[in-house]
């Protein structure tokens, strides 16, 4: 198995995925390092590749005018950023920006959905990988907002 | 039912008072405060991590309050108080030389002799770090005694972290796994922002062994319990400090009922497994 295949099939997102879908995604994907204070996406750019992290941490931020930028999420080794390129207008709706320095494989969101259209099986399987990641992030992001070390109202 | 055997409570009248003096106060944030009280007179009694001291402000009220010091400290309790309401506001503000009514120690204590020869996971959001302090003191103090060391820490921003260079001092020891997570912050802010059970699967121990102990908001502790599950921590491995409004703090006024239990004779550490079914009966 090459290298970049096996890279990609021990990242925790893609693990246990068989070996000819391994070979498929592979072809779209690449190796990407962002050294610290490097942008890998910014909101309302085009989300033409997201990233398996491998080593390094990165911010998810959210700009307001006039205020710094709030930090809603880090993500490190085994995470994935982005799932912006899965549905139509295919567009970030974050910043996300590498703490330190950052490796990931970086996967071409045009080639990916292509072979997605082209073998539903795999679209499927990957289709259930994103799902599952949304609905964690979901889960936390009401936790999150729930606030619950706020001062408790008297 | 409760998970650990109540420690033995050391008043000979556990209705009466005894006189404590403040002899320091640290503020923590604008309204939290560490007390270190000493008895005006006698021994001061022992306590296990996770048990808690009835607090008497004179002619405001009483309540309940973690003991967040070091169990091998003989010399002093050490609680955390953060202003909620009229008593622990006058609590909280008391100035060293004050002095106060102390009841307990009281309650069942974190299950530290299990958590012997296994991973041992230790959880805290927000106020929850105080009663959790103990147990990682006495972890930390003994540190031979257990296999892997995680410790878990979630705050609402990087401003309220609680016990800051404590944090760095036991991060900075190198058989220890110690992360924290804050639920929001801005870009100056370096570490994990998030809630603190995201933190879980980035953590490396045995599920299948540890033990993991859990102190903070209800909803909290829920999400994190159903976290640690998620990743083959049994329930019946998982503990967590329940909190309710404690009168009496010996199992006879019932003001802390928590269906068949009382939070302060039964609990306040109670094994989840054991209480799963009345954790999700929202009514109690």
């Amino acid at each position: 198995m090459a290298g970049l295949e096996r890279i990609l099939l021990e990242h925790p997102f893609f693990r246990g995925l068989d070996a000819a879908a391994g070979s498929l995604i592979v072809g779209c994907a690449r190796n990407v390092v962002f050294e610290p204070g490097r942008y890998m996406c910014r909101e309302g750019e085009p989300a033409d590749e997201f990233y398996l992290l491998r080593e390094g941490t990165v911010a998810l931020e959210i700009a307001a005018p006039g205020r710094a930028p709030s930090v809603f999420l880090t993500l490190g080794e085994g995470e994935i950023v982005g799932v912006s390129w899965l549905t139509p207008p295919y567009r970030w709706s974050f910043d996300a920006r590498a703490v330190d320095r950052v490796r990931a494989l970086g996967l071409d969101a045009r080639c990916l959905r292509a072979k997605c259209e082209a073998d539903h099986d795999l679209g499927y399987e990957l289709m259930k990988r994103c799902l599952a990641l949304l609905t964690r992030r979901l889960h936390a992001t009401r936790l999150q907002m729930l606030d619950v070390y706020a001062r408790p109202a008297v | 039912m409760s998970a650990v055997a109540p420690a033995t409570v050391d008043p000979a009248d556990p209705w009466i008072p005894r006189s404590y003096r403040v002899t320091r106060r640290t503020s923590e944030s604008p309204d939290t405060a560490t007390l270190e009280v000493v008895p005006s007179e006698g021994a001061l009694p022992a306590f296990r991590p996770g048990q808690f001291n009835m607090l008497y402000a004179f002619g405001v009220g009483e309540i309940a309050v973690s003991l967040s010091g070091d169990p091998a400290d003989r010399s002093r309790f050490v609680h955390t108080v953060r202003t909620v309401g009229a008593v622990s506001g006058a609590i909280a503000a008391l100035p060293a030389g004050a002095v106060l009514g102390l009841r307990g120690p009281f309650g069942t204590p974190w299950p530290l002799e299990e958590a012997r020869g296994r991973d041992i996971i230790l959880i805290a959001g927000g106020l929850g770090l105080a009663p959790l302090r103990p147990a990682i003191h006495e972890v930390l103090g003994h540190r031979e005694r257990y296999r892997r060391v995680v410790i878990l820490v979630g705050m609402r921003n990087p401003n309220d972290i609680l016990y800051r260079h404590e944090l760095e001092r036991w991060r900075s020891t190198l058989d220890v796994e110690l992360e924290v997570t804050v639920d929001r912050a801005d870009a100056g802010w370096h570490g994990h922002v998030g809630v603190v059970p995201s933190l879980i699967p980035r953590t490396s121990f045995d599920p299948a062994h540890a033990i993991a102990m859990i102190c903070g908001p209800e909803i909290m502790m829920r999400f994190t319990a159903q976290a640690l599950e998620g990743v083959g921590v049994a329930l019946e491995r998982i503990y967590v400090s329940m909190e309710r409004n404690m009168k009496c703090a010996i199992g006879l006024c019932g003001h802390c009922q928590f269906g068949p239990l009382f939070v302060c004779r039964d609990g306040p550490v109670m094994r989840m497994d054991r209480i799963a079914k009345i954790f999700a009966v929202r009514e109690i």
